[in-house]
């Protein structure tokens, strides 16, 4: 079976943020998206997520390499000064091409 | 007088946190607890609304939108000048002081009629309708100068349809087209059962409440002071508007402990979205560390008593 190579995007930020990067992600040329509700800490101190406004969302996205710098270089940009927000990408390899 | 057991499982939480316990409600359950709570209050106003003449509930309404709107008005200044904080902070603080919080309701409800009172539940539509003035409030006072740059239609989605809102009004609106006799099969879970989910939900709220401790270190004496003084300012207001709208003894002191409440459920969301220069921690630090703990524990119990005096 051909493998492809992505980047997967992950982005780690408050869950307030959802739709909009959601919005933003597809806007920039993502075509799906998976989340996950977590819990943590880092320089803005603990998360635990007990209550609305302090959840957390964890955001992937597998898209080709251009897309994927465009999408974190765009929330970097836009809300990483406001909103406590965490990026990473990394290589994976994907079987179903056009769907990434 | 002995404290309300829903005070004291409040304190339970507390405690915990306090005690570093590793008790957790699971998310699911708050979740859950949150939607009951909402809905039963709702539906438990609509009944009341539909017995109501507009003619008594107008004048209401307007004075609950009103405080709302004012309360900001009146905090930011203050906040400002006395608190030397930032534009954005100020205001984010003053909006989360307009809005109000849902469970202080319904801990002066359940303390109101412990006390054998009129507990007024057809004031839960007051609560819908000051969730948004003082946010609004707040925003325009964060962006005087950008007032056009705010995102209106996307912050009124966030607010009518977040799920505090929605559900509130839902539920006023099913319990006003149901009515008493439509209810009563759900009587033995949204009316018997409400006692016992509001003291789990205090429970949960104590944990959270322990949890934002430490924001006060960050928030500083000056929060911490206007974290007590506000709600005893408003809630005094509050107490002198029931009374002279007519609410008696128990509803006035359920108006007072509205305003004097600030929200944490719709506030920091929009807050964060419109707002996001604010730093939460101050805001919510107040809102949840300071005000909701004093409310609960020291301010309803005044409250009451202040209605009792002035109403006799």
């Amino acid at each position: 079976m051909d493998k492809h190579p992505r980047r997967l995007v992950v982005i780690v930020t408050e869950a307030v943020l959802e739709r909009t990067l959601v919005t933003d992600a597809r806007r920039l040329g993502a075509q799906g998206y998976t989340v996950h509700d977590v819990r943590g800490g880092g320089a803005h101190g603990d998360h635990d997520g007990e209550w609305d406004a302090d959840r957390s969302i964890q955001l992937q996205l597998i898209c080709p390499d251009g897309v994927a710098d465009r999408i974190a270089e765009h929330v970097l940009a836009h809300y990483a000064p406001n909103y406590r927000v965490a990026v990473w990408l990394a290589p994976v390899e994907v079987f179903r091409a056009d769907r990434y | 007088m002995s404290l309300d057991p829903v005070v004291l499982f409040f304190l339970l939480g507390l405690l915990a946190r306090i005690a570093k316990s590793d008790l957790r409600l699971p998310e699911p359950l708050y979740e859950t607890l949150a939607i009951y709570l909402l809905l039963a209050i709702g539906l438990k106003g609509g009944v009341e609304l539909a017995r109501q003449s507009p003619a008594e509930i107008l004048p209401l309404a307007a004075a609950a939108i009103l405080a709302s709107a004012l309360i900001p008005l009146l905090a930011y200044p203050v906040l400002r000048r006395l608190g030397g904080l930032a534009r954005a902070d100020a205001a984010s603080i003053a909006a989360h002081y307009g809005s109000v919080s849902v469970v202080t309701f319904a801990v002066a409800q359940a303390v109101v009629a412990r006390a054998g009172l009129d507990a007024a539940p057809q004031l839960a539509v007051l609560v819908a309708l000051m969730e948004a003035p003082g946010i609004v409030v707040g925003i325009v006072l964060a962006r005087l100068d950008a007032v056009r740059d705010v995102r209106w239609g996307h912050l009124a989605h966030e607010t009518l349809f977040g799920k505090a809102v929605y559900l509130l009004l839902g539920g006023i609106l099913i319990g006003f087209i149901a009515g008493p006799d439509g209810l009563a099969p759900m009587k033995p879970l949204f009316g018997d059962l409400f006692k016992g989910v509001l003291c789990l939900f205090l429970l949960e709220m104590g944990l959270v409440a322990g949890g934002r401790l430490p924001d006060l270190r960050r928030a500083g004496p000056f929060l911490i002071v206007f974290g007590v003084a506000a709600p005893l300012v408003l809630g005094t207001a509050g107490v002198g508007i029931g009374v002279l709208l007519g609410l008696g003894h128990g509803g006035s002191a359920v108006f007072g402990a509205l305003c004097a409440s600030a929200s944490y459920i719709a506030a920091p969301t929009a807050m964060r979205i419109a707002v996001p220069e604010a730093n939460p921690a101050l805001s919510i630090g107040t809102a949840l560390g300071v005000t909701f703990p004093f409310n609960v524990t020291v301010g309803i119990p005044l409250y009451l008593e202040l209605a009792r005096r002035l109403a006799g």
